[in-house]
C-alpha cells in the first residue's frame, strides 16, 4: 500500500523541497504532494506535514499567522479523525500557536540561532512520528532555530499523559542542562496530543536521512518519516 | 451613530514565569557593564499601535480586546496584554 501525504507550503517555507525529496526519492511506500496552504484540501490525504521554514516572516510570534491559514482548519479534521498530523520545527511552532498541541515555543536561552547536531532521547515510541523507534534509543539529528524554548505551564499533565515524545540528551541518554541547546523546559524537543496522531518537534529528519548529509553517516530521520508511513497503515488496516 | 477614529497602545510581554533573555541581556551585558549598576531588572516585550474607527474610546478598547483573545495576537500560555493607552487619534 502507498500512502498519500502533504507537505504544506507557506510563504516562507524552506523545508519544504527537502521533505518532499526525503519523502519520494528516499522512504518507501510513500506519495507526497507539496500543497500551497491556501489550496489543501484534507479529502485527498492520509496525513500531513507543516516542514520547517519561516512562515510569513516569523512576524508577530514564529508560526501564529500561519496557525489562522486555511490549510490549519483543514488540517484540524485530519487531527480530529485520527490522521497524522506533524510539525517540524517552524511546523511545531505553528501546531502550538494553532492549539493542536499544548505550550509554546520561545526564542532560545542564548539568543542565538542555533544549527548543530544534536542528540535526541525516546521518551514514547507510541506515535505518529516515533513507532518504528525503542523508547530510550539515542539518534544524531541536526536543529536549526532561534525561537526552540519549550515551554508549558502544565509540564505535570504533559508528563502524567505521556506527552513527551523526545528530549534533548547526551550520546549516552543522559539529560543534561549541556545537552540541551535551547533552554528548553525539561529538555523536551517533542510533544504530541492524547490521541498521539499529532506530533511537533523542533529537529529536522529531512536533513538526516540520508548518509551523506550526516557526519556519523547515520540515517536516523528515516526513522521519523517511516513512523508516519507505520501509523497510516496500521490505522487503515 | 457616528464612528471616530481611535488609536490604542498594547503591550505584550512574557509572563514572569517565562524567562526574558532579551531584557535579562540588555540589564546584564549592557547596562551593568557601561555602570547603570542601580537597574536590576529589564523585561522586553513588543508594542503595538492600532488604529481603529469605533463609537467611543470604550467600544475601541474592547474592540481591541476581543481581537486579541480571538487571534490570540498575545500568546495566553506565555504573554500577557497590556492596553497601555486608548486615545482619539
Amino acid at each position: 500500500m502507498t500512502v498519500k501525504i502533504a507537505v504544506i507550503q507557506f510563504a516562507g517555507s524552506n523545508c519544504d523541497l527537502d521533505t518532499i525529496h526525503i519523502l519520494n526519492n528516499v522512504v518507501d511506500d510513500i506519495e507526497a504532494d507539496l500543497v500551497w496552504h491556501n489550496l489543501f484540501k484534507e479529502t485527498k490525504y492520509d496525513g500531513v506535514i507543516l516542514p520547517g521554514g519561516f512562515a510569513f516572516g516569523d512576524y508577530l510570534r514564529a508560526g501564529i499567522i500561519a496557525a489562522h491559514s486555511p490549510a490549519i482548519d483543514e488540517a484540524r479534521v485530519m487531527l480530529d479523525d485520527g490522521r497524522p498530523v506533524i510539525g517540524i520545527c517552524n511546523g511545531f511552532q505553528i501546531l502550538t500557536e494553532a492549539q493542536f498541541l499544548p505550550g509554546a515555543l520561545l526564542r532560545n536561552d542564548s539568543l542565538k540561532f542555533i544549527c548543530k547536531w544534536v542528540n535526541l532521547k525516546v521518551e514514547n515510541n507510541s506515535t505518529a512520528l516515533s513507532n518504528k523507534m525503542n523508547i530510550n534509543d539515542v539518534l544524531a539529528i541536526p536543529i536549526a532555530h532561534a525561537e526552540g524554548r519549550y515551554y508549558t505551564d502544565n509540564l505535570k499533565e504533559l508528563e502524567e499523559n505521556n506527552q513527551i515524545v523526545f528530549r534533548y540528551s547526551t550520546e549516552q541518554g543522559y539529560l543534561t542542562k549541556d545537552a540541551n541547546p535551547n533552554g528548553s523546559l525539561e529538555n523536551i524537543a517533542g510533544i504530541c496530543n492524547l490521541e498521539q496522531n499529532c506530533v511537533g518537534f523542533m529537529p529536522h529528519p529531512e536533513r538526516a536521512s540520508e548518509a551523506i548529509l550526516s557526519p556519523k553517516k547515520t540515517i536516523h530521520g528515516k526513522l521519523f518519516f517511516d513512523s508516519i508511513v507505520e501509523f497510516i497503515k496500521r490505522r487503515v488496516s | 451613530m457616528d464612528r471616530q477614529e481611535f488609536q490604542v497602545e498594547i503591550t505584550l510581554m512574557n509572563k514572569p514565569a517565562a524567562r526574558d533573555p532579551v531584557g535579562e541581556t540588555i540589564q546584564k551585558d549592557l547596562l551593568a557593564k557601561k555602570g547603570y549598576d542601580i537597574v536590576f531588572n529589564v523585561r522586553s516585550g513588543q508594542f503595538l499601535q492600532i488604529n481603529l474607527k469605533a463609537a467611543d474610546e470604550n467600544e475601541a478598547k474592547k474592540i481591541v480586546e476581543k481581537m486579541c483573545n480571538d487571534l490570540r495576537i498575545f500568546n495566553p500560555v506565555t504573554q500577557n496584554l497590556t492596553i497601555l493607552k486608548v486615545s482619539k487619534s
